[in-house]
């Protein structure tokens, strides 16, 4: 039984690589929309945020299967857009999602830096790039750390749906293991979840460690 | 001599709240001038209209003779834009009650950051002339603390060195001891008068220390329920007026 779950994790591992690959890519792509949604919601121009407010409300508020089947099937046959490969349509499908959620997160932290501090850098005279660049963001970036953390488990977690366009990620070869061996079912997919566990922790200790930075305080 | 700040009938609503019902002031370069008055009397709201903190309802501003929030465009008085707000404030310094420093930068970089980015210094430059500020107010060897690691005092002698080391024209400085404990208050109130006596900036102190309002305002102004209702010499507002409500208000304060 032990060599079997171990046997069986050695065959997972072929689909480490896309997993961490599709897990990383995302992640930074998650960050980049998140701050240019977020940002952007902030803006002083009613179409720019608006703009932004659809796009975070839309992609909150569809599930990630439904928008990575529409990007998979429905937008290269409506509109002739190919995105390449499977390996970034799943990558833009995460993103594009994730980054919606994250963008809360990077407008509130925003919002939750004391007024004061913008106020004296009006004070100071600084222009208004200044003030977000060397006032608000440093401060808000500490209050985002810890949700930073939290959504890139989740992040993770999500990566195991591109198997079903066709992605070889750690869940495929679980599912290409059962379909084989098919009495072991329920060891396979043991062995998936300690899978992403273990790739899990190294986050979750970040997430630990955020939120220790985070606590450290900001307010004067 | 021109006056370098004039406010002409300024009046600030906060919704339905009408604080400000016509102010009319001129402040003189140089001049030091102490605001007291109950509270909610709108005596913050005068000076952070001049700090471009709130825009006012009604009325003008000037700054060294340019309306503050207007500029003329085509016949027709229009808001101003960001830039000639930034122009004006350039000669205008605030201090704030809840000091309100930068606590992610060590107090000598709260110093030096606007001097880097706004008056384009190069960053030697702009830490030493932080260090000499930082000196004057007598934190000479707090250069590279945080602000977290300041007691109030030393919070606001920090505040007034950022502020100070812009140079401005005009210095505001809003309730800076009402967060302090009391005995933080003195070691404020003294750099406050080394400024006074010193230096040739304009002053407008809102306070609650009378006695330190006598004692360093050129002139007092007693600002009631949105107007001003009193306005001289800090002797003759302070100990001789015979106004009913401004004799009401220094008596619960000294009691």
């Amino acid at each position: 039984m032990f060599e079997t779950g171990w046997n069986i994790l050695n065959f997972l591992t072929q689909g480490l690589g896309t997993t961490l690959s599709i897990f990383l890519t995302a992640t930074v792509f998650s960050f980049l929309m998140a701050f240019i949604a977020g940002l952007t919601r902030l803006s002083g121009n009613i179409l720019i945020r608006g703009a932004a407010a659809v796009y975070v409300e839309v992609f909150r508020g569809t599930s990630l299967i439904v928008q990575l089947f529409w990007l998979y099937y429905a937008v290269p046959m409506l509109f002739n857009i190919n995105l390449g490969s499977n390996w970034w349509v799943g990558v833009v499908a995460i993103a594009l999602n994730y980054g919606a959620y994250m963008s809360e997160v990077v407008r509130t932290s925003v919002i939750s830096v004391d007024k004061g501090q913008t106020e004296a850098s009006i004070a100071l005279n600084l222009s208004r790039f200044q003030r977000m660049r060397d006032v608000i963001l440093p401060q808000a970036l500490r209050l985002m750390l810890p949700e930073f953390g939290n959504y890139s488990i989740q992040i993770l977690k999500g990566t195991a749906l591109v198997s079903l366009i066709g992605l070889t990620d750690i869940l495929y070869f679980g599912d290409i293991y059962r379909s084989t061996n098919l009495s072991e079912g329920p060891l396979a997919y043991l062995m998936v979840l300690i899978m992403y566990f273990i790739i899990a922790l190294p986050l979750i200790w970040l997430s630990k460690k955020g939120e220790k930075i985070a606590r450290r305080g900001v307010a004067s | 001599m021109e006056p370098i700040v004039q406010y002409k009938n300024i009046h600030k609503s906060f919704g339905d709240t009408h604080v400000l019902k016509g102010i009319d002031l001129d402040i003189y370069p140089g001049e030091k001038i102490a605001i007291i008055g109950p509270s909610g009397s709108g005596k913050t709201t005068i000076i952070r209209l001049l700090m471009t903190l709130e825009e006012p309802t009604d009325g003008d501003i000037y700054v060294a003779g340019k309306n503050l929030w207007k500029v003329e465009r085509k016949g027709k008085m229009v808001p101003a834009k960001e830039k000639q707000l930034a122009d004006v404030r350039k000669d205008i310094g605030m201090v704030f009650q809840h000091f309100n420093l930068f606590p992610h930068k060590t107090i000598l970089d709260n110093c030096a950051m606007p001097l880097i980015n706004v008056k384009k210094m190069k960053k030697g430059e702009a830490r030493e002339m932080s260090k000499q500020m930082l000196d004057r107010v007598g934190l000479g060897d707090k250069y590279d603390a945080y602000p977290a690691n300041l007691s109030g005092g030393q919070k606001q002698r920090v505040a007034m060195a950022r502020a100070l080391v812009m140079k401005p024209k005009i210095m505001l400085f809003d309730e800076v001891t009402s967060a302090l404990d009391p005995e933080l208050v003195g070691e404020v109130l003294e750099v406050i008068r080394d400024l006074a006596e010193n230096d040739e900036m304009a002053m407008v102190l809102v306070t609650h220390e009378m006695d330190f309002a006598l004692e360093i305002a050129d002139r007092v102004l007693f600002l009631d329920e949105g107007v001003i209702a009193e306005s001289g010499p800090a002797d003759e507002v302070i100990n001789k007026s015979d106004n009913p409500r401004l004799q009401g208000f220094l008596k619960r304060f000294r009691a």
